[in-house]
């Protein structure tokens, strides 16, 4: 092939993709931006140029901050738990536990199932009286009996309960394929040192399971930011936001105030929060060109 | 795999404790789908209440299908899998091809904004893409709900690692007999990256067949709203929650996909293992 | 463009035939329906469009089902601002000033213009047009209505020593029956609340009912005013907040609106307000012997209406609209406002379907049907401003605030007030 049919090869095959992706990825990005500078266009009033004036509403807005602070929180409660549990159970998933093939089920499972439908049911163990959390801590431990979801301090525990168990399964998946590869002689080297099986997880495995990790973590960020079907059944962001996320936030803002420039200026801030993480998932891919 | 005995294996009381702990953690995972077929197999007097006495039936089973178009809304929703993913393995294969063995001017800026959207996805752009949409007029079908997902970054990133390890002996071994680019891609690049297709291709239908707040905002009749959709709005009633026809429906809608794990899960496992996302 | 013009034309002429005249051959009236009731509403709907298309043929009803309320309004105001509107759509009352100012539907008073049409508009009961009216023109036309009722536990009565049939006429009473119904065990768990108000989702419907009681509304009738700072507003939430933190008979922190008929159910609760739109629900899953009322009287008696008005797109031609006319008429005659009552338990929105004889044998056999009748004369306009959804939501989140103990009602209501005055300006000033 003489160099000018490798570009024009080149530039077909990815022109579909890049075409869709600019459209519903790329111009979307940046059409929010721009949107984000004008006013919401009503009935008889078209759209004019307010410049920044929907972010100044937005610093003046307590519940925009309560949004974000919540969501910082569940991300924060979300991430780290679901990373650890996911590496615990790809470790027993790879073992010889007895019945490895049920644990890897009933910990894969959460995984396939729609969490609008998961959403329900968790909703009924958190029902006070008589749902199954209450049956347990009340009827079984009796411990005082306690509004799960209708207290403020308790709402965002929940659903971060929710998320964590969501979650865990799909990243063990990961870890399980990364804990497979990593070469038995090893295991074997660690046994003649006289390593403990701890010190062989932390100086050994941990270490090999970095990139891993680092994906993992990648994902873990994004889905902290990305996922509200629960709060839709569970708890439609109440008690009085306390279990409100930004893009929830956002779906209210846009599809029920109708305001979609104020909207905008929120995708902007939640945009800049994953650009954030995508510098650090940049770094981290460039580790791993080199590595391959 | 070795068969070999692993030395860090956990031995003795080690073995009994760690055993105990992981089967604890499954019950406590497995509890929401055990409870779902608790209550969706017994009258709704048992919904809340746990006596193995209880008699079973299939009746919930019948309001619910009764209750909503379930039909249709698993006729969309296999309708939308496919089309996403069909579309995805086309456009991803051809991109990931060019990437991965293409020197094209541009490319690796090309690929860094094509990696953007590993971060933005279309879920949190909601606000413009409906916009976009309504001004395609193309509100209200399953078009709309698959279209921003059909470019995937993830699909081309994981086929363009993948093409990288092919030998480009091999590539070259076929040209020489005269295989143009395309059927190179075809008999040599694709079946070698079989089981990152396969693994790919599951995270891509069990998420599109549970993606639920893109498709709520984007249709609005029976024709074009998938599953999550149709069980939303089913399940959110004036009257309060109805949980023996909210589970029999949930697992109704999530039965081929739990099926398919079962069947499958070994080779799930092991396409994840192979296609190297680790 | 000249393409268009003509077509302008056309339609216009086609509008000049059909004027007055019967609906043209093959006019579709789309129409968007929350089905936001459990049982089988989308197979009454179904069959009340098929007889329609009976009784004229050439029309097509299309009921396309479109979820919740909530989802049903951004269905339609979606739909709207894309330039594809349904015809028809039955959507909350309260969101006639969002309708209006996105320029969405156009009055009925525009095309219902004969005698017969103008009586027809004043045929429902008028608790139910308050909110349908605005500005002196009818925007929606009453249909899928409700209100709150008390609904009791017989059973529980009688194990507290309370007289079954004799529901709490007033405030005193409600909390006396409420600390004699909430039961406790030794170590201070309840087992039986007394009563349980909803406060998820839309807080400000059920605590309009306390408001009433008290005396007090929340908006002006224009709704660009609200009143959420008066005392009256503030006494009536310190006393919902009363009832779980002083009487000590409802349980803390925010309730589930959809659990809440569960917990009636499950008997962890003797009395629990709702919809009528529940009764069905109710007669069905109840057993034991319940009771309907209406609710107690504080100042006076006092519910909220709620649910569901027809409104006429705009952008519809006039052929759909003088269908569209057609069928709302036909579907809120006497008879199909009976038949629609009985079948869903939503209110019957005219006074005369109550003396249909379907609608007599139904409330003679059972009683509770007739109570939501009788309360209409007490009952107000539910809360209703321009930029409703924003309103409504700076009220919801006050009032749980002050429920869960974040505020006191007082502060609660009056940075309620202060957000409200702010959000309605724009609106004060035309």
């Amino acid at each position: 092939m003489n160099r000018f049919s490798v570009q024009i090869h080149g530039w077909l095959l990815v022109l579909p993709a890049a075409v869709l992706l600019a459209a519903f990825t790329h111009y979307p990005a940046v059409a929010t931006l721009l949107h984000s500078f004008y006013s919401t266009p009503k009935a008889n009033r078209p759209a004019v140029w307010v410049g920044l004036e929907n972010y100044r509403a937005m610093t003046q807005d307590p519940v925009f901050w309560q949004v974000l602070g919540n969501n910082l929180w569940f991300a924060l409660g979300t991430i780290p738990a679901s990373i650890a549990l996911a590496m615990l159970m790809a470790t027993w998933v790879n073992g010889k536990l007895h019945g490895r093939a049920f644990l890897r089920l009933a910990y894969f499972t959460p995984t396939i199932l729609p969490m609008i439908a998961v959403a329900n049911i968790w909703l009924f163990f958190y029902t006070p009286t008589y749902g199954l959390l209450e049956q347990i801590t009340v009827d079984l431990l009796g411990l005082p009996s306690h509004n799960w979801l209708g207290t403020p301090s308790t709402v965002l525990a929940c659903l971060i309960v929710v998320t964590v168990w969501k979650e865990a399964g799909f990243f063990m998946i990961f870890y399980l394929a990364a804990l497979q590869a990593i070469p038995p002689a090893l295991a074997e080297a660690a046994a003649i040192e006289g390593a403990s099986r701890w010190t062989y997880f932390r100086r050994v495995v941990f270490p090999l399971l970095m990139p891993t990790t680092l994906f993992v973590l990648v994902n873990a960020v994004i889905n902290s930011f990305r996922l509200v079907d629960h709060i839709i059944v569970m708890t439609r962001g109440g008690p009085d936001n306390a279990s409100s996320l930004l893009l929830y936030y956002i779906y209210d803002v846009a599809f029920k105030f109708w305001d979609s420039s104020y909207a905008s200026a929120l995708t902007i801030v939640l945009l800049a929060i994953l650009a954030s993480a995508a510098i650090m998932q940049f770094a981290f891919l460039e580790k791993r060109t080199h590595y391959q | 795999m070795s068969t070999r005995r692993n030395p860090m294996e956990p031995q003795g009381l080690g073995h009994a404790l760690e055993t105990l702990g992981a089967w604890v953690l499954a019950l406590l995972w497995i509890l929401p789908l055990a409870y779902a077929f608790w209550t969706a197999f017994h009258p709704p007097e048992f919904a809340t209440r746990f006596d193995p006495l209880a008699p079973l039936s299939l009746q919930n089973f019948v309001n619910a299908w009764n209750a909503a178009p379930f039909a249709s809304y698993f006729v969309n929703t296999i309708i939308l899998v496919t089309m996403i993913l069909a579309a995805q393995l086309v456009l991803c294969t051809l991109a990931a091809y060019a990437f991965a063995r293409y020197a094209f001017f541009g490319r690796d800026v090309l690929f860094m904004l094509v990696l953007v959207q590993l971060m933005i996805m279309p879920d949190v752009l909601i606000v413009e893409n409906y916009r976009t949409m309504a001004a395609l007029d193309l509100t209200d079908t399953i078009t709309a709900i698959g279209l921003p997902y059909m470019a995937s970054a993830f699909g081309i990133f994981l086929m363009r690692q993948t093409f990288k390890t092919v030998p480009k002996e091999l590539d070259e071994a076929a040209r020489v007999e005269g295989a143009s680019a395309l059927q190179v891609l075809l008999k040599v690049y694709v079946p070698l990256a079989r089981p990152v297709y396969v693994a790919f291709g599951l995270v891509s239908v069990s998420y599109h067949w549970n993606n639920f707040l893109w498709p709520l905002i984007v249709t609005n009749s029976v024709g074009s709203r998938p599953l999550t959709v149709g069980l939303q709005v089913f399940s959110s009633t004036d009257q309060g929650i109805d949980w023996s026809i909210i589970t029999a429906a949930t697992l109704m809608t999530s039965a081929p996909l739990l099926i398919a794990f079962l069947l499958f899960q070994r080779q799930f496992v092991q396409s994840f293992m192979r296609a190297g996302i680790r | 463009m000249l393409n268009r013009t003509v077509r302008k034309v056309a339609v216009l002429a086609a509008a000049m035939l059909f004027a007055g005249g019967a609906p043209a051959q093959g006019v579709e009236i789309s129409f968007y329906y929350p089905v936001a009731v459990g049982g089988p509403i989308t197979k009454i709907v179904d069959g009340l469009a098929a007889d329609f298309e009976k009784d004229n043929p050439g029309v097509k009803v299309k009921p396309i089902y479109s979820g919740t309320y909530q989802e049903s309004v951004v269905k339609a105001l979606t739909a709207h601002k894309a330039g594809e509107p349904p015809v028809i759509s039955v959507l909350l009352s309260t969101d006639m000033y969002t309708l209006i100012d996105e320029g969405a539907i156009i009055d009925w008073s525009s095309v219902a213009k004969s005698a017969a049409d103008k009586a027809w508009m004043k045929s429902f009961y008028p608790a139910f047009m308050e909110n349908s009216e605005t500005g002196g023109k009818v925007w929606g036309i009453p249909f899928q209505r409700s209100t709150i009722v008390l609904y009791w536990n017989k059973e529980a009565f009688k194990d507290a020593g309370i007289d079954p049939n004799q529901p709490p006429e007033n405030w005193k009473e409600l909390v006396d029956y409420a600390q004699k119904l909430t039961k406790r065990d030794a170590s201070g768990n309840v087992s039986q609340w007394g009563l349980q108000v909803p406060s998820s989702g839309f807080p400000y419907w059920l605590f309009q009912a306390f408001t009433t009681q008290n005396n007090v509304v929340l908006m002006n009738k224009d709704g660009t005013k609200t009143s959420f700072d008066d005392p009256k507003v503030i006494e009536a939430l310190q006393f919902w907040v009363d009832l779980s933190r002083k009487y000590k008979v409802m349980p803390p922190g925010i309730i589930e609106w959809g659990t809440t008929p569960k917990d009636f159910f499950e008997r962890k609760i003797a009395m629990m307000w709702t919809t009528t739109g529940n009764l069905t629900n109710v007669r069905k899953n109840a057993k034991f012997d319940f009771g309907v009322a209406m609710l107690s009287s504080g100042k006076r008696r006092g519910t909220p209406t709620g649910g569901g008005n027809f409104y006429l797109f705009n952008k519809s031609t006039p052929q759909q609209q003088a269908a569209a006319l057609k069928f709302v008429q036909w579907v809120t005659s006497p008879e199909r406002a009976a038949q629609w009552g009985i079948q869903t338990g939503y209110v019957a929105t005219r006074p005369d379907a109550w003396n249909t004889p379907e609608m007599k044998k139904y409330a003679a056999e059972f009683p509770p049907a007739a109570v939501a009748r009788d309360q209409l004369q007490y009952a107000v306009a539910e809360l209703s401003t321009h930029d409703n959804q924003r309103i409504t939501k700076v009220l919801n989140d006050g009032l749980q605030a002050a429920l869960t103990g974040a505020k006191t009602p007082e502060q609660a209501m009056k940075e309620a007030q202060r957000e409200a005055e702010r959000l309605l300006r724009s609106y004060q000033r035309r």
